[in-house]
């Protein structure tokens, strides 16, 4: 009897093994977080989560807007403070319930919850209404252009079935119980779930009643998705023909995996920008080995370090060509970018002269602190920069460390020197002004770990947040940038390039937010 | 009871270094090949590593006169962009490979070195005055010992490395982390010293000639260090070279899991940690060389602690 | 006897909670949680609400003793990264890890016992001192370096075993098994070996030494003189009086099994609790590092335990040494 059991069991889990050839084994570095599409504003969570979820507006593979769940949009005629969205219609959740009105409005309080991790996205939403089945109106505190970029990773749940299920509320860590929607899942996506083990599998299975089922490829029909986290396994797996495609290919093994037969690279910029910040606001600092000054306040003395720093050897050696030198903090992809400021140029005997200029002709000593599981091959790049900067007199102590050490001391504001990667969801500078610019303080300049502050910089960046003429709006993110680049605020290193290592049978082109959405994939 | 028998001599005596040549000691070593090449070995490579500044055509450990565009070099082949030429190659930071492994073991057999020796202090100590003492010593040293096992050295390395950052001033932080390795080994290791330490005492205190010097009013403190001590001397002899093996291996371990010598002041296992990453991508000396010397080293002291372990056992004769 | 046991039961529990407390006082420096649960874009106000609500800003003998409130009652909290009960989580992933050191911890056993004999009785063998040799090699190098050599040959090269995961498993009722289907088997093969080499080179060396001492007592010359067949007398008499000291090691040897899973883990992406804490260390996942750490404390303490019992029970001079010195 037993046996019996025992058998079908294992017969079951053989042909489960076998299914259909349009089954995408899927494997990356980290798992998603939770299933509860609000819970987590972190990349991997919601790149999942898009399999199964849908928003309002989806980016699709290029990064372009796209209409997912609303069919089009626009601001009010009436009122510049309100945005109308149109639903699309006849579109179901897994489950079979209709999605309506209802669930935008659910959704977006949900959000906008305490617990929510997605409410800053949605700060200037003060109401959110129906008008119909299928129109709701967004109502901001002031008329807000960008509001529709902010919505691309808001996902819809069905408001019976959170309500159903006891999921209204996200996720309270403290709270003792586990929600729902935290291992469980119901979209209006093109994959429904199947079964999950957090860090170790997640079967994804095509919904057959999905609305968009003639407009995108839908080739994959199972996604069986399973984390690896150590990059030489990763990269073994997909050697060994164990998944088809992997995220996260380590830039020394491209070239490995790109000759391999069968098996191709695509690579693509992605939409993050790799920089130093420098403490320049501070009397003294305590993390390097000049009394009672601190060099980093003095302009030419951080020009001359961005000067060292040879951008063309670290992308040619460290990042194997997989960067793009940079020479401000936006990405290429950003409202505010200019090809003119982003570009450095290396030279070491101007550097010198700077930093003789600045009363340092013998240099100084100083911390720089590093992470080293967050970025490509960050601690590689913290490495060349010390050898650089020493060229300069600037002896570096390189202090790497795991990220959930390293990013505290940025924003408890213990570090002097130190890496940031950053990344733009709304693609437009006001973005970065507002994190990394901005006076550090209770709603704005969070992660600002240079202790600058300019209250006219200040207010202008505050005055990005309502300025609906475009025209005037760029003027003034085009006057801020100016600024920014002058002081050198930051040292600018490079723009990442991401790259996905794939069978050939995989059709998909690298997407900026690497965040691959199968219903885009095409299989051979 | 490894020193020459004590014959009454007739003959002149034969010089110190002749009669230790001739001890059974001697003898057994001079008859184990396995024994002498790992000898030879390790005194090749323990030496390297000391003459390191001599003999390296490099200082890797100063990032100014790196050149990142060296990077990659393969062996014996001149660089594409400087047409500079290194034996064993250069990593990924354009350091060269052989100049790397000559300091990068300096800092694995310093570690090594003085984690065992640590242990060992920590270990004799214990278990001499555990063995000896008794009550409630006993009990609180053991118990100490069961914590002690119970963390693993990974953990160890961990919260001695996050308060030694909070308290280290900045400027010292680069030696630190080979400090919080020898700290972190050494603490994790002493068990084992201590518990065969204990053992050996509890046997030898109650012998005759140890009640008699107690007896005669020596004082605990000389009875252990005098007589119960040098009967421990062997098997802790073994266990220190073996852990002096593995002592070099968690430190390569270590390393892995992010706690260990920093990419700009590698160790052996700080370079096979770097080394791995270019396994698939054809760039195999950044990861052979150190991993063969991390071999060569590990076997051979290994092997000697093999040897040691047969020839310290008067048994096995 | 009663007063004794009562006293190392004491004792042990007195250990647990030293643990413990040590492993609260490391949290601290492992890194803070909270920046990897609000993501970029939190402000301050987030984080010192979240900081509050999960009692960090306290310091940490409070947090240990809410901690051991809790435990008590059974409940370990939630995962601060999955948002799960702990409980949940180290239930789920425990026979990952505990399938992978049995088949590592019979694969070391039964290999080192047989080695351990072969080289005993052929001492002087060129076969038997290649074997040991051969051994040490496997000792002489960092077991992620071994894990992933492995993989090179055996999966990329060879494309012989998985090189990650568990395979297919099975679930019967709680428990996930990989030994009923194929893909699961051969899954646990690259593994089991990288995690068992260095226990099965410590019993195989142990078994040779001890055959070797037992093979020179009297009883067993005695037995050569008497013309008893070499075999009868290396398996009925010298191995048996060589496996008690072994199996006592081994069982000792368990707990570092299970340490050194964590590395073998990590390579494999075996999804046992070993990866899991690895996890929860990057993430600075409390609630899940203070569980795994009672976890394995629980299991270090209790094997000590039993095995003091053991002799206790078995050695009648322990006892009157015990209590001896007592006082």
């Amino acid at each position: 009897m037993t046996r019996k059991l025992v058998l079908a069991a294992a017969l079951l889990a053989t042909t489960a093994a076998g299914a259909s050839a349009e089954t995408l084994r899927w494997a990356r570095a980290g798992d998603s977080l939770t299933l509860d599409p609000h819970a987590q504003n972190e990349g991997p969570t919601h790149t999942l989560a898009h399999q199964i979820y849908e928003p309002l507006i989806i980016r699709d593979m290029t990064g372009a807007p796209q209409a997912a769940l609303a069919t089009d949009w626009a601001p009010s005629e009436d009122d510049p403070n309100i945005w109308v969205f149109n639903l699309r219609q006849g579109v179901k959740y897994h489950d079979g319930a209709d999605f309506t009105a209802e669930d935008v409005i659910f959704s977006i309080n949900r959000a906008k919850s305490e617990n929510s991790n997605m409410k800053e996205l949605l700060n200037s939403i003060v109401e959110v209404r129906a008008v119909d089945d299928h129109t709701v109106e967004f109502v901001t505190d002031g008329p807000n252009p960008i509001l529709p970029a902010n919505l691309t990773n808001l996902f819809m749940m069905d408001k019976g079935w959170a309500e159903a299920n006891d999921a209204v509320e996200v996720q309270d860590v403290e709270g003792g119980e586990t929600t729902f929607a935290a291992t469980n899942a119901n979209g209006t996506g093109a994959f429904k779930l199947v079964s999950r083990e957090p860090d170790v599998k997640t079967v994804l299975t095509q919904n057959e009643n999905y609305w968009g089922m003639n407009d995108f490829p839908m080739d994959v029909t199972e996604i069986i998705y399973t984390p690896i986290q150590n990059a030489a396994t990763r990269v073994a797996a997909l050697l060994s023909g164990e998944v088809d495609f992997i995220q996260d290919v380590p830039v020394q093994d491209l070239g490995r995996v790109g000759e391999t037969d069968g098996l191709v690279v695509k690579t693509a910029p992605q939409n993050r920008v790799i920089f130093f910040g420098m403490n320049m606001g501070a009397e003294d600092i305590a993390n390097d080995d000049v009394e009672g000054a601190n060099p980093l306040s003095d302009v030419r003395v951080r020009r001359a370090m961005s000067m060292a720093i040879n951008r063309d050897a670290i992308r040619q050696v460290v990042m194997r060509g997989q960067s793009q030198p940079a020479g401000m903090i936006a990405p290429p992809f950003v409202n505010g970018w200019s090809e003119e400021m982003d570009q450095a140029s290396t030279d070491i005997e101007a550097a010198k002269a700077l930093m003789e200029e600045a009363g340092y002709a013998d240099g100084f000593s100083i911390q720089l602190d590093c992470p080293n599981d967050r970025y490509v091959n960050d601690e590689a790049i913290c490495q060349a920069a010390v050898g650089m900067l020493a060229q300069i007199g600037v002896t570096v102590n390189l202090d790497a460390k795991p990220k959930a050490q390293h990013f505290p001391l940025i924003t408890n504001g213990e570090t002097d020197f130190y890496m940031l990667g950053w990344g733009v969801p709304t693609y437009d500078s006001e973005y970065i002004f507002n994190f990394l610019v901005h006076t550090r303080g209770e709603e704005r300049g969070s992660w600002n770990g240079t202790g600058y502050s300019n209250p006219d910089l200040d207010a202008k960046i505050v005055s990005l947040a309502s300025e609906t003429d475009l025209d005037k709006r760029n003027a003034t993110i085009a006057e801020i940038w100016e600024v920014v680049q002058d002081e050198q605020l930051y040292l600018p290193i490079h723009h990442q390039v991401l790259n996905w290592g794939m069978t050939d049978a995989v059709g998909i082109e690298v997407s900026p937010e690497d965040d691959p959405k199968m219903k885009f994939f095409t299989m051979n | 009871m490894t020193d020459a028998p004590m014959t009454p001599e007739k003959a002149p005596r034969p010089s110190r270094l002749k009669r230790a040549w001739e001890s059974d000691f001697m003898w057994s070593f001079r008859h184990a090949p396995v024994a002498v090449v790992s000898f030879a070995v390790v005194t090749v490579l323990v030496l390297a590593a000391v003459f390191a500044p001599l003999i390296a055509p490099h200082n890797p450990f100063d990032p100014g006169t790196l050149n990142l565009m060296n990077g990659f070099t393969p062996p014996g082949v001149p660089n594409q962009f400087t047409s500079d030429t290194f034996l064993m190659g250069t990593d990924d930071q354009g350091r060269d490979v052989f100049s790397t492994i000559l300091y990068g073991m300096r800092i694995s057999l310093f570690v090594g070195f003085a984690a065992v020796f640590l242990a060992m202090l920590i270990g004799i100590t214990l278990g001499l005055l555990a063995g000896y003492v008794g009550g409630w010593t006993e009990s609180i040293i053991m118990r100490v010992a069961d914590v002690q096992l119970t963390f693993p050295a990974i953990l160890v390395a961990m919260l001695i490395f996050g308060i030694a950052k909070g308290i280290t001033p900045p400027e010292y932080r680069d030696q630190m982390a080979i400090w919080v390795l020898i700290l972190a080994i050494g603490l994790s290791d002493w068990v084992q010293f201590a518990r065969v330490v204990r053992g050996t005492t509890l046997v030898e205190k109650n012998k005759e000639y140890v009640q008699a010097a107690r007896l005669i009013g020596r004082s605990p403190f000389a009875i252990m260090l005098k007589h119960i001590l040098p009967n421990v001397l062997n098997p802790v002899l073994v266990i220190a070279t073996i852990s002096l093996a593995l002592a070099i291996i968690a430190e390569a371990t270590l390393s892995f899991l992010g706690v260990g010598a920093p990419p700009t002041k590698p160790s052996l296992g700080t370079l096979i940690r770097i080394g791995q990453e270019f396994m698939f991508s054809g760039e195999w000396w950044i990861l052979f060389f150190p991993a063969m010397t991390l071999l060569a080293l590990a076997l051979s002291i290994n092997l000697l602690g093999d040897w040691l372990r047969d020839a310290l056992n008067p048994r096995l004769r | 006897m009663l007063a004794y046991m009562i006293r190392r039961v004491a004792q042990s529990v007195l250990v647990l909670l030293v643990v413990g407390l040590v492993a609260f006082a490391m949290f601290s420096f492992v890194g803070d949680p909270v920046d990897n649960m609000l993501g970029q874009e939190r402000t301050q106000a987030d984080v010192e609400r979240l900081r509050a609500e999960l009692g960090l800003d306290q310091p940490f003998i409070v947090q240990y003793w809410k901690f051991l409130e809790q435990a008590v009652q059974g409940n370990f909290g939630l995962s601060y990264r999955q948002g799960r009960p702990v409980a949940e989580i180290l239930a789920e992933r425990l026979p990952a890890t505990l399938e992978l050191a049995f088949v590592s911890g019979v694969m070391a056993f039964a290999g080192g016992v047989g080695l351990g004999i072969f080289t005993a009785i052929r001492r002087r063998g060129i076969a038997a001192n290649t074997i040991m040799t051969l051994s040490l090699i496997g000792v002489s190098l960092p077991t992620f370096l071994i894990g992933i050599l492995l993989i090179y040959v055996f999966s990329v090269e060879l494309g012989w075993l998985p090189s990650f995961g568990r395979g297919d498993v099975v679930h019967l009722g709680s428990w996930s098994t990989g030994f009923l289907t194929e893909s699961g088997r051969l899954a646990l093969i690259l593994p089991a070996i990288t995690l068992g080499l260095y226990q099965m080179t410590l019993i195989m060396r142990l078994v040779r030494t001890e055959m070797l001492e037992v093979l020179r007592m009297d009883y067993i010359r005695f037995a050569r003189a008497r013309g008893l067949r070499e075999r009868a007398i290396n398996f009925r008499h010298a191995l048996k009086n060589t496996l008690v000291p072994v199996i006592t090691i081994t069982g000792l040897q368990l707990g570092s099994i299970i340490a050194f899973a964590i590395i073998t883990e990590t390579v494999f992406q075996w999804p046992g609790v070993g990866l899991l804490f690895i996890n929860a260390v990057q993430f600075v996942d409390i609630p899940v590092m203070a569980a795994y750490l009672m976890m394995i404390s629980v299991m270090f303490v209790g094997i000590n335990l039993i095995v003091d019992m053991l002799y206790f029970a078995i050695d009648p001079r322990l006892r009157a040494d015990r209590t001896g010195g007592g006082h």
